[in-house]
Formats: structure tokens, C-alpha cells, sequence
């Protein structure tokens, strides 16, 4: 087998594989940056309760749309998450719960209220395309949302990135000058929200947030300039998809896991080999002069 | 006298309805330099927080007739996420905040303010530190030339030199006369009173109610601070509703 056969044949030879490989570039750019900053907004798992938090919505539009239609799930989706974030707003601000408690209470709900009106009409195999997605089967309306959620996002990254970065390192002095902050937080919010609903059919509600979380972990063991941690995050997020969707094909396993599976191991080998990793530890290098 | 820069009226600011500043009147007058003191409990930094209108007050008002960027205001334990990737001069230049708000440009002349204001606090050459890798004094430095940057009319700061060491707490004290120079108006929340006696020509005296406001050598008499401290450590949990004055 060349190098030719392994790296390029699979794309070269099917429309899907072409497809599935442009959603992951689309995923990776988008999501890597948002999840850079979940990260420093210790947002972390918040990110995780969100993905469920997406499923009422998207299973409604999917009952309605009667198909697994990217558009009609994730309007739903959409909707469905932009409410538990809201709702646990609101109920941390005027009750004694801090937002995570309420954030937790909200999405398992959310997610068993999804999984209820799934399992009310579809079979278990929608089930499982719900919870894990289906890269190989994105057809090119899908690809045109994805990508068009990846250009949105990158644009409105640019346009508040000096509110939301002094919103993450200091919400007191926003709030001093009179910057707005919480308009911000929802920006960031809806930005959070239109990823995980463009890697939902991808990755399915279970995975969404991988090609967020890993590449942002990633790209903090590598770096401590934020616009490099951006790009690390979204370089790694679009090989893990590159390198995943080559080695499903040819092992013969299933695309979403395996993408999510090859960040993980990027993951790994970061935290032995990053400048502030394991093997520094086990090998430091002598300590400088000055 | 010219024009008051703040005026508290019969301002009071509670917590759990129990008073925290319990109603204090009185004006701050522009280019003054005051020092709150008071003991623990005394309710300084809720004043402060009143002030910036970050606290709801329970009763009166705080009226000035400053925009919200005249004023620079730098809180007791600042709610800030020190391991945040963010270099010195990016945390410094965060104070053009008023001429380049949140999309405007970063002029060059800002940048050039913005290493002259470090220079100021001691710290050329840290441009490009990132701020996880500075000790607590050198961060109140980069903090203070935030403020520096920041050009504001009215200066509030809340317990400065907590936890920081001597040097930088007397690098800092000569920023802050050097405000005072300019003719801004500052104020500090401060309880070390040597530290009021030495460097505060007004002191605000408070214990949660008002002690004395004037001329530091007046309000810092024995007989205040030890009336203040006797306030202060008052709490009754089965306190009657404050009927208004008549």
C-alpha cells in the first residue's frame, strides 16, 4: 500500500469521505478557538451539559422534520440550548444554587426529556444516530450549514475578542468601565451553542464537545500566548479529524468515536511531550542562571 | 470651595437589611485626597462599591456628575483570573479602554502611554512577562499602571497594599501622590493608620456609621478610633427597622 493509498484514495474515491473530511476541517476551525476559551472561563464541563442540553430540541425537530435534517435539528437544538443556559441563569441569580448546580439539574432533564421524545417515535437506530452521529452521512445542505456556523463563529470571534478576553481575565474591570459584560457572555454562549449544533451531526450529543475540549487541552499543555493556544486548538482539532476519518476507513471502525479517539491520543502524547508536560518532569533540564 | 465631585445623601447600604453604611452624608471635593479608614466590619469597602454603584443603596444616593470612565477603581481582592494568557502590556493597555472601548483601534500613541506607565511602577522590560509569572507586589504594580493608563478623573482604591510588600507599597504611595499632583481626585480604603497619617491629608472616618470627615489630623483622634472601633463591633441580630429621621 502507498502513501498514496492510505493519505489520499479514501477522499479521492468517495463523495462521502470527501464530505466527511471538509466537516471535520469546518468543526476543528470553529470549535478549537470556542473551546479555548470554555477553557479559561473554566467553562469546562459546561460545555459537556450543553451538548445534552441541545437534545429536546433537536428530537422535536427531528419528529417534525421527520428525518434526520440538520436544519430542522438544530433550529431545535438551537432553541433547546439557548434556554438552559438562560434558564439556569435566571434561576442561580434569584435562588441560593450556584449556576453550576442549576446548569446540572437543567441538562438532565434536558437530555431525558430528549432521549423520552426520541424513543416516543423514532427506532434505536435514530437513537444511536442522535447520541453518536453520523459523519459519513452529511450531505452537502448539511456541509453548507456547518460551514457557514464555522464563518459566523470565526467573524464574531474576531469582531468581541477584546470584551470577551477582558470579560474572561477581568469581569470587574469591564463591569468598571461600563463594558457590558453579560452581553458578551451570551454572545460567547451563542457562539458555544451553533458549534455543538453544526458537531451534532457529526459527532452525535454524546461526542459534540470533543473536537472542543480535547484541542483546547491540548493546546494549553503547548502554549501560554492565547492567539497561539487558538491555533494549536484548531490545527489539532482538524488533524484529529483528518487522521481519524483515514484510520476508521481503513481499520474499518466507526468514524465519530475514532475521530474523537485520535484527539484523545494527541491529548496523550501532549501531556508527555508539552513544554510543561510529564517528561520534563521525569527529565528536567538543569535550572538556568538568571 | 468649588463644586463637589461626589455627594453621599443620607446613604445607606445594607446587607440582609442590617446596615453596612448606615446613613452618611457628606461631599467629596475634586483634587482631594482621602483616605476611609475604620476598622473590620466598619463598611469602607461597601462604601467604595456603593460609589462605583456595584451595591444597591437600601436608602438615599451617591449623585455625581462623572461619566462611568472618569472613574478608575481598583478592588480589594480583584476578581481576576491570574493564569489567564495575557501578557503585562496587553493587562496595561486594557486601560485605553476609554478612547479604544471594545472594536477601536489601539493607537500607537497608547502603546507609547502604556510603556511609560510601566516604567512609572518600576517595571521596564516586562512587557512580554506573562502576568502567571509575577509576584503578588510586581501584579499591584501592573495593576496600578493599568490605572495610570486609564486618565481617570476619580481614583478609587480598595485596600492597595494588602499582602504587599514595603517597597512597592512606597513605589506605589508616590503613584498615588503624583494623582494627587495632577489634581485627581483619589480615594483609599486604608487600615494601617500610619499609613493615613503620613501620606492622607483628609480621612473619612467610618464605622459603619459616620465618625468624623475632615482634616486627618482631627479625625484620627484617639477618642474617634476608639469610638469607631466600639461601633463596628456592634451587631444585633434582633435590630428594629431604622425608622426614618424625622
Amino acid at each position: 500500500m502507498t502513501a498514496y493509498d492510505i493519505f489520499f484514495a479514501p477522499f479521492a474515491d468517495y463523495g462521502f469521505m470527501r464530505r466527511a473530511l471538509v466537516a471535520c476541517l469546518c468543526l476543528g476551525l470553529g470549535s478549537g478557538p470556542i473551546g479555548v476559551f470554555l477553557m479559561l472561563r473554566r467553562m469546562s464541563l459546561m460545555g459537556d451539559a450543553m451538548s445534552h442540553a441541545v437534545l429536546p430540541g433537536a428530537a422535536i425537530g427531528y419528529l417534525v422534520a421527520g428525518s434526520l435534517s440538520l436544519t430542522a435539528m438544530g433550529i431545535g437544538g438551537l432553541v433547546a440550548g439557548l434556554s438552559v443556559a438562560l434558564l439556569s441563569g435566571v434561576v442561580s441569580r434569584m435562588t441560593v444554587l450556584q449556576e453550576d448546580a442549576s446548569f446540572a439539574s437543567f441538562y438532565l432533564a434536558s437530555l431525558a426529556l430528549g432521549v423520552l421524545i426520541v424513543s416516543l417515535r423514532g427506532s434505536n437506530i435514530d437513537l444511536l444516530h442522535v447520541l453518536f452521529g453520523t459523519i459519513l452521512a452529511i450531505d452537502a445542505p448539511a456541509l453548507t450549514q456547518i460551514g457557514a456556523i464555522t464563518s459566523v463563529t470565526l467573524l464574531a470571534l474576531a469582531v468581541i475578542y477584546r470584551p470577551l478576553v477582558a470579560e474572561c481575565f477581568d469581569p470587574g474591570f469591564l463591569r468598571a468601565v461600563g463594558g457590558r459584560g453579560p452581553i458578551y457572555h451570551f454572545l460567547f454562549l451563542l457562539l458555544v451553542v451553533l458549534n455543538l449544533v453544526a458537531s451534532f451531526q457529526a459527532l452525535g450529543t454524546l461526542m459534540a464537545v470533543g473536537l472542543m475540549m480535547l484541542p483546547a487541552a491540548i493546546a494549553q499543555l503547548w502554549s501560554r500566548n492565547l492567539p497561539a493556544m487558538m491555533i494549536i486548538a484548531a490545527a489539532s482539532a482538524a488533524a484529529s479529524g483528518y487522521l481519524g476519518l483515514i484510520a476508521s476507513y481503513h481499520l474499518e471502525l466507526a468514524s465519530g468515536p475514532t475521530i474523537i479517539m485520535t484527539a484523545a491520543l494527541l491529548y496523550g502524547l501532549s501531556i508527555f511531550f508539552a513544554p510543561s508536560g510529564l517528561a520534563r518532569r521525569f527529565f528536567p533540564r538543569p535550572h538556568l542562571k538568571g | 470651595m468649588s463644586a463637589p465631585v461626589i455627594r453621599l445623601d443620607n446613604l445607606t447600604v445594607s446587607y440582609d437589611r442590617h446596615p453596612a453604611v448606615h446613613h452618611l452624608s457628606g461631599t467629596f471635593q475634586p483634587g482631594s485626597l482621602t483616605a476611609i479608614a475604620g476598622p473590620n466590619g466598619a463598611g469602607k469597602s461597601t462604601l467604595l462599591k456603593a460609589i462605583m454603584g456595584e451595591l444597591r443603596p437600601a436608602e438615599g444616593r451617591v449623585e455625581h456628575l462623572m461619566q462611568r470612565t472618569d472613574f478608575g477603581y481598583l478592588p480589594q481582592a480583584a476578581d481576576i483570573n491570574r493564569r489567564f494568557p495575557i501578557s503585562v502590556l496587553d493587562t496595561v493597555l486594557l486601560g485605553s479602554w476609554r478612547s479604544a472601548g471594545a472594536f477601536g483601534r489601539i493607537a500607537k500613541q497608547d502603546a507609547a502611554c502604556a510603556r511609560a506607565a510601566l516604567a512609572t511602577v518600576g517595571l521596564e522590560g516586562f512587557e512580554k512577562r506573562h502576568i502567571g509569572s509575577l509576584s503578588a507586589g510586581q501584579f499591584q504594580r501592573v495593576l496600578f499602571a493599568r490605572l495610570l493608563l486609564q486618565d481617570a478623573r476619580i481614583i478609587l482604591l480598595d485596600e492597595p497594599f494588602t499582602a504587599i510588600d514595603a517597597r512597592t507599597t512606597r513605589d506605589l504611595l508616590d503613584v498615588v501622590a503624583r494623582w494627587h499632583g495632577d489634581g485627581r481626585t483619589v480615594i483609599a480604603v486604608l487600615h494601617d493608620f500610619e499609613q493615613v497619617r503620613a501620606y492622607f491629608p483628609e480621612t473619612l472616618l467610618l464605622a459603619r456609621q459616620l465618625i468624623g470627615w475632615g482634616p486627618t489630623q482631627e479625625v484620627m483622634s484617639s477618642a474617634n478610633l476608639l469610638q469607631a472601633r466600639a461601633m463596628a463591633e456592634r451587631w444585633d441580630e434582633d435590630a428594629e427597622a431604622c425608622e426614618p429621621a424625622a
